[in-house]
């Protein structure tokens, strides 16, 4: 039948799962890439779904990756195709020599299939209704089934998944064995009637390590406990809902009095984007560490308060976890499309710190890391993650936590200090550093009270209009943004094997692509210095990579490569050297894209590849 | 005037509280706002009440919207912290503060523009959650600072200074406050010391989400002939349903009424609100009938004041939450970081 011969990897491989929204789907596919895990093979999976409850399609990406790619690789190798609705695009996706997996049931016309890739048919349904009467539970077994099948075709150890499920339904017997059930249903069918395996195989390996499996938004809400964050206040909004309710989940779990029960923290659903800023400014305004999460639409209704947070200087952590815009835009796809609306977010002049965590694990730390940030600059604290980190699994190092660190309470003039008659000014810089003290509400009966406003005051936190009052104050504030420089995370540059004039610039969840990317490029000859922006204000090393490349490609996943304008603007220097590479179509970017665009890029500066020079 | 620095002097003999401060502890800047209006005098008698209540200034915390009523907390309790903050946003940002401490005493300033316009949401969400706080709202139903514009709640058919009529019905602050559940409902007139402090000290003393409504006419443009908030007007169509004495301290107030003319409130701090019934059928204890009452009254064109509505076993926001009695804002990492052990946990349940 087939006009090309089958794909043949062994744990290097791309299956999708094409469901319908809300049949249970999701945790049987996770449970699939799971079980690769198990087997010590590295996996990156990838919701791809709807602005939708149920009905619309729900796809479900599982790149299975020795080699540890955990970048979207594009292509998919191995289709198991659901959803009726969405089949001919489904089939038309694989790639030739591919394998589509499918309901057999009903049988199709041979129209609807592909000559040059692999068929297999599985009778689910068939096996699913002589199995199982209740509708709820043919609807969920089915996925089992499937999952059992695949795991024959695939070569996997079902003892694996076996041990999935027992720790899943962990003293709920009657479930866990059903399950059991259902996979080996899948399965032994598979093995009866199919030839097992296919050439796409997995095959245990020792890769995993002990990275752990986790989204970005749990991770940076487990960064929010340890780092201490005692008020949470938010709207709903995609992607970063899942923020908050983590948060939420964390606090039960280890945030209560042992003895009282009672609850060492506050969240608070507001009633909107204002409300949600409006009390994290009252509140780390009072001394607590605060936070909200929230996405592109939220960030815009918050502009007003967050101006009021820079110039006021009142600590605020805001994660915004980022999704394709204008307005509404793709609220299910991801983007990183937020950098200069958060980088100049308000009226005025103002510039706010952005963190850029590149998985999970810097999601932790960085999220961690904020509230000291928040604190000892007294400002807002921008953690830019976006959808492809805060709702896909993503394998990482662990999560690690000093037992010895405190937190970083930043400058507070406490009763003692007013006492031994410190000089409090509340915008005095006594340091140099454009940092001036705080006291808290309640601090002492006759000294440090002030009156926090938006309006101009001197330096003693009187009103005043006074032009120069106002500009020496505006200035002060430059010089704690250059403070905040030497605070944030640095850059992390990776240069390439031989000198080269060319360079790369790359954040946040582009990563993985990116190092992948390098690889790519290298076989084409093309070598490449990199450095991953973590934070901005940008450390100096920014501009010293700037001036040490002639060519500096900066890959960025919005249109209008928001970072190198920032870049452009704050370094000045001449946008010529900087080649923008962007990527907004909503899904991941890839590796493949990245090398593509960069290889040709290359080739059109007539640049002679150093391997074809001296073949 | 803010050229003009107080002085700070004052007479030797004058009155001491419970606390040894006198009243001039309990003032702050002058005010910038405009020779006569009602909101100095709602300053002056937020003065009076914490006087009266002897609390110290600095456990209090101000918390202001933006416009004339917002800038006021500059003008009372000097040592205490106060912050202007957004237009219409005081009520969330009082709402974070309070969680942050609620050790502290939260007194929310706005006005009329501040909390039935652009801060309509807020007003509304910060009373459904019961925030423990006493929420004033200086109202005289016109724009000052941008010099005279109509606010929500000027009524319909009242005239501006410029003589257009407005056509818009008329936000009764009071109104929602009782249907969104505020625990403590009260309006009173800026021109109406006796029943205003009182008023506040009760307020203060409540554990809930008070709200008080003061008219304050404004004296520069919304005080003419054909306003309904102005002081001509308010005096004239003013309808008290009680008045009221707050007996705190060591020294409680003796309560000599006639029978059944004064009703004893008993407050969550131990304090007595002493009601002198004016409306002898008016139940300041059942809020459907205050609603009532209010609709009926305000179809008369008349303004209900006095203490409207109390639940005096309110419960707040923190005990909602279930929140540990220690200020969340005082928490360090030994109580709120789960340590290494656990992590180590967290990454093995993810592998």
């Amino acid at each position: 039948m087939s006009d090309k011969k089958p794909i043949s990897s062994v744990s290097d491989f791309v299956v999708r799962f094409a469901n319908v929204n809300g049949s249970g789907s999701a945790s049987a596919n996770e449970m699939f890439a799971r079980a690769i895990l198990r087997h010590g093979v590295p996996v990156s999976p990838r919701n791809i779904f709807p602005s939708n409850i149920q009905g619309l399609p729900t796809w479900y990406e599982v790149r299975v990756t020795e080699a540890g790619h955990l970048g979207a690789r594009g292509g998919v190798d191995m289709m198991v195709a659901m959803n009726p609705q969405t089949w001919d695009k489904d089939v038309a996706g694989i790639e030739p020599g591919g394998y589509l997996f499918y309901d057999s049931t009903k049988p199709m016309p041979s129209t609807k299939f592909r000559d040059d890739i692999t068929v297999i048919g599985v009778p689910l349904t068939a096996i699913t209704n002589s199995t199982y009467t209740d509708p709820r539970q043919r609807q969920l077994f089915k996925n089992i089934i499937y999952l059992g099948a695949l795991s024959a075709l695939l070569d996997m150890d079902p003892k694996l998944i076996e041990q999935l499920i027992g720790e899943q339904y962990k003293g709920k017997e009657k479930l866990l064995s059903s399950n059991v059930h259902a996979l080996h249903l899948g399965r032994d069918w598979a093995l009866q009637n199919l030839k097992c395996p296919i050439g796409l195989r997995v095959k245990k390996s020792d890769k995993v390590g002990d990275r752990i499996f986790i989204e970005g938004n749990s991770a940076a809400a487990l960064g929010a406990v340890y780092g201490g964050a005692t008020v949470c206040a938010w709207y709903p909004i995609t992607p970063s809902s899942s923020v908050a309710e983590a948060f939420t989940a964390h606090c039960k779990k280890y945030r209560h009095d042992p003895e009282t029960g009672k609850a060492k923290y506050a969240i608070v659903q507001g009633e909107d984007e204002l409300a949600s800023i409006g009390i994290v400014i009252g509140a780390s305004w009072n001394g607590a560490r605060a936070f909200t999460a929230t996405s592109g639409p939220g960030i815009s209704l918050m502009t007003e308060f967050i101006g009021l947070s820079y110039f006021a200087e009142i600590p605020a952590v805001i994660m915004n976890i980022q999704r394709a815009g204008p307005s509404t835009g793709m609220p299910t796809r991801t983007q990183q499309c937020d950098i200069i609306a958060c980088a100049y977010a308000s009226h005025g002049d103002t510039k706010h710190v952005l963190l850029f965590p590149e998985d999970p694990a810097e999601a932790f730390e960085f999220a961690a890391a904020a509230f000291d940030l928040a604190e000892r600059l007294q400002t807002t604290i921008f953690l830019m993650l976006d959808l492809d980190i805060g709702m896909n699994h993503r394998l990482c190092r662990p999560l690690k936590w000093d037992d010895a660190r405190q937190y970083d309470r930043g400058k507070i003039m406490t009763a003692e200090m007013l006492e031994e008659g410190r000089d409090f000014g509340r915008y005095l810089d006594v340091d140099g550093d454009g940092i001036p003290y705080r006291t808290y509400p309640g601090t002492h009966p006759t000294k440090g009270s002030y009156f926090t406003r938006g309006t101009s005051r001197d330096r003693y936190a009187r009103y005043s209009e006074e032009g120069t009052v106002y500009a020496d104050n505006m200035q002060r504030l430059v010089r704690k943004f250059e403070t905040a420089q030497d605070l944030v995370p640095r850059p992390l540059q990776a240069n390439a094997e031989r000198p080269t004039k060319y360079g790369v610039i790359y954040f946040g969840s582009t990563s993985p692509a990116m190092d992948e990317a390098i690889g790519l490029l290298e076989a084409r000859g093309h070598q490449l210095d990199r450095l991953r922006i973590r934070a901005f204000p940008f450390h100096s090393s920014v501009a010293s990579f700037l001036a040490e490349h002639d060519f500096v490609y900066v890959v960025e996943q919005n249109r209008d490569s928001q970072l190198r304008q920032l870049i452009v603007n704050e370094n000045g220097i001449d946008p010529v050297r900087l080649v923008p590479i962007v990527h907004y179509d909503g899904t991941p970017i890839t590796a493949r894209f990245i090398a593509k665009a960069i290889g040709d890029h290359q080739d059109h500066l007539k640049v002679t590849p150093l391997r074809k020079a001296v073949s | 005037m803010t050229y003009i620095a107080k002085p700070k002097f004052h007479h030797p003999g004058l009155k001491k509280n419970e606390l040894g401060y006198t009243h001039r502890d309990y003032e702050g800047k002058i005010s910038t706002l405009c020779a006569g209006c009602g909101h100095d005098s709602i300053t002056a008698s937020i003065i009076e009440a914490c006087y009266e209540l002897s609390i110290e200034p600095h456990r209090v915390a101000k918390i202001s919207g933006i416009g004339c009523s917002s800038k006021t907390p500059d003008y009372f309790l000097g040592n205490s912290h106060g912050f202007n903050s957004v237009h219409g946003r005081m009520p969330s940002v009082l709402t974070g503060a309070n969680l942050a401490n609620r050790d502290l005493i939260y007194l929310g300033v706005s006005g009329d523009g501040d909390s039935a316009s652009i801060g309509f949401g807020q007003f509304a969400h910060s009373i459904r959650r019961g925030v423990n706080m006493t929420y004033i709202v200086e109202n005289n139903g016109v724009y000052g600072l941008t010099k005279g514009q109509f606010s929500a709640t000027a009524d319909r058919g009242s005239k501006s200074k410029k003589g257009v009529t407005n056509t818009d019905n008329a936000i009764d602050l009071v109104a929602i406050a009782l249907q969104l559940g505020a625990t403590f409902v009260a309006r009173s007139f800026s021109g109406d010391k006796g029943q205003l402090v009182p008023l506040i000290a009760a307020a203060i003393g409540h554990k809930g989400a008070s709200f008080i409504d003061v008219i304050s006419p404004c004296i520069a443009f919304n005080n003419h002939a054909g306003s309904t908030k102005s002081f001509d007007y308010v005096r004239e169509h003013n309808d008290a349903v009680n008045r009221l004495d707050v007996l705190v301290g060591r020294d409680p107030i003796a309560v000599d009424y006639a029978p059944g003319t004064v009703q004893v409130v008993e407050q969550h701090d131990g304090s007595k609100i002493a009601l002198r019934k004016i409306d002898a059928d008016y139940d300041p204890h059942d809020r459907l009938g205050a609603q009532t009452f209010l609709a009926k009254h305000a179809a008369k064109g008349q303004i209900v004041t006095g203490l409207l509505y109390v639940d005096p076993d309110a419960e707040d926001l923190h005990e909602h939450l279930n929140t540990v009695e220690t200020p969340l804002n005082t928490l360090e990492a030994d109580t709120l970081c789960p340590g290494s052990a656990v992590l180590d946990k967290i990454n093995a349940s993810l592998r």
